[in-house]
């Protein structure tokens, strides 16, 4: 016991401030070098734009033009079904959160965003009113699949599936006649973020279907199916969006019989959808790669036919599987939907040019490109942390 | 109780499998011959009622446009397809450009990432997270409407260190004008290239045989500069006399003068796809697992060795076949040229169609251009990536 005392008790590293910094910061010459480096970067850069936006920047533009960039030439006293159908995709959110991902505390904040939103950036009193709404939508979508989550499981799928067609046509308008409640809204005052967002939608659902067929058919033993998912993937892969657009913007009136004319817009989707299938069908084709030549023989053996066996065993293992990967293809299709504007359709890119032309608001390049950069950001940034969060709560994509 | 033997006649055609495979594909070429048909007869309806008829004789018309720039020689008196080969050197420009800075870019940002100093890895991964989430298209019209057109104008340039002159009608950079003995220079360049090889070839022989590891490419390298610069000095004249820019009245002149548009274009690709290669490279020296270095440590190699004969050419192997795909995308996304009216073979092209109204001709052209494109970056990279792959027996 008397030798106990000289004994001394192992060194424990306790982390404080400076040995942590001793450690990450200032660990040899050269590492102290890269710190200093490193901070006049983060002063010059942070400091620089801070400046700029607090001082230098003039954000009225942005204010007064928040209608043109957000819904375009849409017509003021239409915007109403913009915002309904925008509820609705709010309250199916916040029921699928409330089925898929009952305790997390994160999708409540999430719902309360449009609120947030209402009271941070000065809108006006109109949209103020509609973003309250839209969270009370939320929240009541939210309670309401709380409350029963085993009974709307089904539901908030089939409200997903028809809420594409619900978006279309309430954009669009039902009848040609003026006096009915939803009256059409030609595709040409369509514009700013609302074309951006229909771009996207349109494009991936329709190339997620078309993606799949390409994947099944590369994989296809039917050498002529084969070659030709084969060749019309890798052209497609090849060439850059644009020169696709193009095609369907000056080629597409040509291939259809006389008389027919297709919307621009409709041009745009058909070219988006046409370019993004071809790599989603490589993402797909990943997925249906890591499946085990098991699983199709333990199939087979249970006596299901070729399609039966896709769709029923192989299919549901392989998108799960690929899930991220899809994730960061939508949101590669929604940053490219911006080309959009280089064949002239009026998309938030498109829109800029209409706002920066107004006399007023001359030279004001820096404040519409970035406020733009960052409606792409933080949606693109959204999307893919959402889908993060909900993949490590769902365990979808872990193999 | 009877039991019915097995038929042995062959099964109904209508049930056998590979009949029945056949047929459909047979169909399935059928309706795409039959789409395809259509097609092509509507559009040349389309074209008659417009008066034109398919072909690529107005290739040889004058174009009668002007390019704002051009490495080509072409003016307006040049024909259509010098304006297209005019346009494909530009794109070819900005791609070598692009894929040199964006790879060094990209490999600094990686190795950042890597980086046990806390402020450079944070700032790296910051990089990262801002640049993939934006529109290229957006950052490419910010960097030509936000930033080089908003330099000074010339009355007021900015000089920067170098003789690096910034204004809004271009940023002006120092360069070497070739003198009368600039032809000799290149010849002993040329002798210099092939002592080079020959070095390289040697040292190699001399690997194989003995099984040591000499700094091949460094030594040819070195002997490739040796002789150069010993021609530099040898010479009577000096080969390239030392331009620098400077401003001339309402504008630049001397050195050489990169147009606003090139300078965005190309800001923004490199910036843009240098984020992207920095994930690959990132990915790819973590893909070395952590026993090759102490494995190679062991065996006495020093740190720098490491590096050269364990992790680099394994890291190499993971990194090779996604770079490809980000270099591909990086010519590709060259295109959105005409976002900040650079002429590269797309906005020629575009120029060309507005132009004649030879809409098909000029865009199954620009595909097929930008397909050959893509497959010899893709050839080169998969060469290069058959050679440094893992022989294994």
């Amino acid at each position: 016991m008397a030798n106990s005392a000289t004994i001394l008790p192992p060194v424990t590293e306790r982390s404080n401030i400076l040995r942590w910094m001793r450690k990450n910061l200032f660990g040899s010459w050269y590492d102290s070098l890269f710190t200093i480096l490193g901070a006049w970067i983060v002063y010059w850069a942070v400091g620089g734009f801070l400046k700029w936006v607090l001082n230098v920047a003039e954000w009225d533009v942005i204010i007064v033009n928040a209608r043109l960039l957000f819904i375009g030439q849409y017509p003021i006293e239409q915007s109403g079904r913009l915002w309904v159908w925008l509820g609705f995709l709010v309250f199916l959110s916040g029921n699928s959160l409330a089925v898929w991902a009952r305790s997390s505390r994160f999708a409540f904040v999430l719902l309360l965003l449009p609120a947030f939103l209402a009271f941070l950036f000065p809108f006006g009193d109109e949209p103020r009113k509609w973003l309250m709404i839209l969270c009370l939508t939320g929240l009541a979508g939210w309670g309401i699949g709380r409350a029963r989550p085993e009974v709307l499981k089904r539901s908030v799928i089939a409200g997903w599936v028809i809420s594409l067609p619900i978006i279309v046509l309430l954009t669009y308008g039902l009848s040609e006649s003026e006096s009915s409640i939803v009256p059409v809204v030609r595709t040409n005052l369509w514009g700013g973020l609302l074309l951006t967002f229909l771009l996207t939608v349109v494009g991936i659902m329709f190339s997620f279907p078309l993606g799949v067929l390409l994947a099944l058919g590369r994989r296809s033993e039917l050498p002529i199916i084969r070659w030709f998912s084969i060749v019309y993937i890798e052209v497609v892969r090849g060439v850059p969006l644009i020169t696709i657009l193009f095609m369907a913007q000056l080629m597409l009136p040509l291939f259809l019989p006389t008389g027919w004319t297709v919307d621009r817009v409709i041009r745009a989707m058909v070219g988006i959808t046409l370019f993004s299938a071809a790599y989603l069908a490589e993402n797909v084709r990943g997925g249906l790669q890591a499946i085990p030549k098991g699983q199709f023989e333990a199939a087979e053996a249970l006596g299901l036919n070729g399609a039966q066996t896709m769709y029923f065993i192989i299919l549901p293992q392989a998108l799960r599987l690929v899930i991220p990967i899809l994730v960061g293809q939508f949101i590669a299709v929604f940053k490219d939907t911006s080309l959009v504007a280089i064949v002239g359709l009026l998309d938030l890119v498109g829109i800029a040019k209409t706002v920066l032309a107004q006399p007023e608001f001359l030279g004001l390049q820096r404040e519409v490109y970035v406020f733009i950069s960052l409606i792409f950001w933080v949606l693109s940034y959204g999307m893919s942390y959402l889908s993060q969060r909900l993949e490590e709560r769902l365990g979808v994509g872990a193999q | 109780m009877q039991r019915e033997l097995p038929q042995r006649a062959s099964i109904p055609f209508w049930r056998d499998e590979r009949i029945l495979k056949g047929l459909g594909q047979i169909a399935f070429v059928l309706l795409v011959l039959f789409v395809g048909a259509l097609i092509f007869r509507n559009m040349q309806a389309g074209l008659a009622r417009q008066g034109i008829t398919l072909s690529y004789g107005f290739f040889d018309g004058v174009s009668g446009f002007d390019l704002a720039e051009s490495i080509f020689p072409y003016d307006r008196n040049s024909t259509y397809r010098e304006a297209f080969l005019a346009g494909l050197f530009n794109t070819i420009s900005v791609a070598i450009v692009g894929i040199i800075f964006s790879t060094l870019l990209g490999v600094i940002l990686g190795v950042s990432r890597l980086s046990a100093n806390f402020i450079i890895n944070r700032l790296a991964s910051f990089y990262l997270e801002l640049i993939r989430n934006l529109s290229l298209l957006v950052f490419l019209i910010f960097w030509y409407l936000g930033v080089f057109l908003k330099l000074p104008r010339v009355r007021e340039a900015v000089i920067w260190p170098g003789d690096i002159i910034l204004t809004n009608r271009g940023v002006g950079i120092p360069w070497g004008i070739p003198t009368a003995s600039y032809p000799t220079f290149q010849l002993i360049l040329i002798v210099g290239l092939i002592l080079a090889v020959i070095v390289f070839l040697a040292l190699r022989a001399y690997s194989k045989r003995t099984g040591r590891a000499p700094l091949t490419l460094l030594w040819s390298v070195l002997a490739f500069i040796v002789v150069g610069v010993l021609g530099w000095f040898i010479l009577p004249e000096k080969p390239l006399t030392l331009d620098l820019p400077f401003v001339k009245g309402l504008n630049l002149s001397g050195g050489k003068i990169l147009s606003p548009e090139f300078m965005a274009l190309t800001s923004g690709l490199v910036l843009y796809t240098a984020a992207f290669i920095g994930e690959v490279v990132r990915a790819g020296i973590q893909s070395v697992s952590k026993g090759q270095v102490e494995a190679a440590r062991a065996l006495g190699l020093n740190g720098f060795q490491t590096l050269r004969l364990i992790v680099f050419p394994q890291a190499l192997r993971v990194i090779i076949p996604p770079l490809t795909s980000q270099y591909l995308n990086l010519v590709k996304n060259s295109s959105l040229a005409i976002a900040v009216g650079y002429p590269d073979v797309f906005y020629v092209s575009n120029t060309i169609q507005n132009q004649t109204g030879r809409a098909v001709e000029m865009i199954s052209l620009v595909m097929a251009t930008y397909l050959s494109l893509s497959l010899v970056t893709s050839a080169l990279m998969n060469w290069y990536n058959q050679r440094i792959k893992l022989v294994e027996r």
